[in-house]
């Protein structure tokens, strides 16, 4: 630590906890697995070899197609006499193709293309992961529905931190009824358990939205259920920093209030703000992961790892289709994990005072 | 001690209205209501539904509704009527608010049964693979969330067929005797507690061991060892009380998300609670059922947090006399 200190003097604040995070392995492991996965959501179309809702009436449930040494895979059909049971044909055999014609796509909805990473000849089929009840490709579906899964939480922590902060931090500088009003309206949200919150506010939106909606009303759920938390939390360092010196200076200058709130008392909130967000992630991508599991949030043909893995609810399914769980479950554990990680070695980057212990 | 009891329970009263407030709000924003059902339905007339709508008080502006149904809670202890159920909502809760708690309180000792022993363990072997062993599988169970523990649990019960898969009894339940009526819900149980109890245990397992190792800081430690008791003697007798002090605070705090995990384990195993209650009656617009549940959760989480600091004050005299 003291050499840490003699290196780190001529840098701000924000480039020590920078240096700091880089010096932590597991962090920059998982900062490194966190950029690869928004990266891989970010090209699904392109990496995907079908489109999410590409079906194949003639392939329910197949199972996953290893990828054989010179990079090819077996040609299947129908088991006679059996349903959902596939055999190789004797002999046949699918080369995986690189930069393949495909169903044409936008990159980030702009840039327009038609090629794939990869993919084989029709009629046969590439399913790294296996394919579900309709004959649609996981592994595609996969990279689709991260899209989704990484991106609501993310969306909905920003609204939902942004609320929290400006509440608690109007509540503790101003005082008086505001603060009741404020801190009273905070713990009836925290008297709510999380996720009869989630499904009561989900219940005062439509049943049925177009997959764009859903998205945005799963966004508003999501705010609605971390600010109140936050905002008590913030409220309290609030009190403690308006009696700082600087800011009493700031307001014997002048300035106005909400320029002392904005400027001055909640920059000081920020290191707790950033680490409180990176750990609560999970949380917040877990809640779409129920909704939709429970079938109340992204509607099929879309994918999201929440409704996948709600396809493989049924026994049946667990029975003799198990990569439907364990597709979808592997993505949400590995990014569930990474983001603890990660958020582990921010906590001790930016704040070391504050004692590491997970989930509260 | 009383007047601070009594204090914290007036206190909760303003919080539960202003949570029947907020939910009343919510499915007052939703589209449509519970007679949409009805509407449809052909041999329903247009006399019927407005019949219905009469009965059911739906015709009213929603702060009618709303005065009269928070008159009716106040005054007799009244919830409403259950639309679909044809009971007072009430009833319906009832035995789904027991057993959620069932389930909670289930969950809370697979949590607390494991984390106290290991965290003792994993702080008695600091530095060794034990700890570092424990330290990995506690962080991978923090990784693992209820729905996808609850579908793994699924598959293990399928394949090896040594747990039923979902619900709470066996079909004869009614016809076993005492004992083995028991047993099945136990046996029913399982699975659905190690889903409620297995997230939080990580949290709650690096707390012990890091409250353990405050207590094996301190002298009185050493002079225990010093006049020769085992080192077994030491931990158990000696520090395992002063280590569990700290955590009593958290135990309150860890009531929310066992509820929380009660509801996933509750949809993925069938589990006849409070949270598949909630689901059905959601489905079903069925206002004054969704009302009295969301409720009666926060009513129980809400009471637990009172238990907790309970709890607090008696092991804490600052907090009583405060």
């Amino acid at each position: 630590m003291t050499d840490g200190v003699a290196t780190t003097a001529g840098l701000s604040p924000a480039g020590r906890a920078w240096r700091a995070l880089r010096a932590n392995r597991a962090g920059s492991v998982a900062g490194t697995v966190l950029l690869v996965l928004y990266a891989l959501a970010a090209l699904a179309p392109f990496l995907a070899p079908y489109d999410e809702g590409d079906m194949d009436r003639l392939r329910f449930f197949h199972p996953p197609t290893p990828v054989h040494a010179g990079g090819w895979v077996e040609v299947t059909r129908p088991a006679a006499g059996a349903v959902n049971a596939y055999e190789a044909v004797p002999g046949a055999r699918a080369p995986l193709r690189w930069f393949v014609k495909g169903a044409p796509w936008k990159l980030l909805g702009l840039v327009p293309s038609d090629r794939h990473l990869f993919g084989v000849d029709a009629p046969a089929r590439v399913y790294l992961f296996g394919a579900d009840a309709m004959g649609r490709d996981v592994f595609s579906r996969l990279l689709y529905g991260a899209q989704v899964s990484l991106t609501v939480g993310l969306v909905g922590i920003l609204i939902s931190f942004t609320l929290g902060l400006l509440l608690g931090g109007v509540a503790g500088y101003l005082g008086g009824w505001v603060d009741t009003l404020v801190m009273r309206s905070a713990e009836v949200f925290l008297s709510i358990p999380a996720l009869y919150l989630i499904v009561a506010l989900r219940a005062a939106f439509p049943a049925h939205l177009s997959s764009r909606q859903v998205y945005v009303a799963i966004v508003v759920v999501l705010a609605f259920v971390g600010w109140a938390s936050l905002a008590r939390v913030i409220r309290g360092m609030v009190l403690s920093i308006r009696r700082a010196e600087y800011v009493l200076a700031a307001e014997a200058l002048g300035m106005s209030r909400a320029r002392v709130l904005v400027r001055h008392i909640l920059p000081n909130t920020a290191s707790f703000v950033i680490v409180a967000a990176t750990v609560a992630v999970p949380g917040y991508i877990l809640g779409e992961v129920f909704l939709s599991f429970l079938g109340m949030g992204v509607q099929e043909p879309a994918a999201s790892w929440g409704n996948m893995l709600g396809a493989a609810r049924s026994v049946s399914v667990l029975r003799d289709h198990p990569w439907l769980l364990f597709a979808p479950g592997a993505a949400i554990f590995v990014t569930v994990m990474t983001f603890h990680v990660f958020g582990d070695a921010l906590r001790d980057a930016l704040d070391p005072r504050q004692e590491s212990g997970g989930r509260p | 001690m009383r007047t601070f009891v009594l204090r914290r329970m007036l206190e909760a009263i303003p919080v539960l209205l202003g949570v029947s407030a907020l939910t009343f709000l919510l499915l007052q924003l939703a589209p449509g209501d519970f007679l949409d059902a009805f509407a449809e339905n052909p041999s329903v007339s247009a006399a019927q539904l407005d019949q219905m709508s009469r009965n059911f008080g739906l015709d009213r502006p929603w702060a009618v509704q709303y005065a009269l149904y928070v008159k009716n809670v106040l005054l007799h202890l009244d919830f409403g009527q259950s639309f679909s159920y044809h009971q007072p909502v009430f009833r319906v809760l009832w035995h789904g608010m027991g057993n959620t708690l069932l389930l909670a309180i289930a969950g809370a000792c697979v949590t607390w049964g494991l984390a106290l022993p290991l965290g003792l363990l994993a702080a008695a072997r600091r530095g060794t693979w034990v700890d570092r062993v424990l330290s990995i599988g506690s962080f991978a169970l923090l990784s693992l969330p209820e729905v996808l523990s609850g579908l793994l649990l699924l598959l293990f019960a399928f394949r090896t067929g040594w747990f039923p898969i979902g619900g709470m009894h066996d079909l004869d339940h009614d016809r076993m005797a005492f004992v083995p009526r028991v047993f099945d819900t136990l046996r029913h149980l399982v699975l659905p507690a190690l889903v409620v109890g297995l997230v939080p245990l990580a949290a709650r397992m690096r707390q012990m061991r890091s409250s353990v190792l405050d207590v094996l800081r301190l002298d009185w430690v050493t002079t225990a060892r010093a006049k020769g008791l085992s080192e077994r003697d030491v931990l158990v007798r000696h520090v395992l009380p002063n280590a569990l002090n700290p955590l009593i605070t958290l135990f309150g705090f860890t009531l929310g998300s066992l509820l929380s995990g009660a509801f996933v384990a509750e949809a993925v195993f069938a589990w006849p609670g409070l949270g598949s209650l909630t689901l059905e009656a959601i489905q079903r617009q069925d206002q004054y059922l969704v009302l009295g549940a969301v409720l009666m959760a926060s009513a129980m989480l809400v009471a637990g947090n009172l238990v907790a600091d309970l709890l607090l004050a008696f092991a804490d005299p600052r907090v009583r006399h405060d």
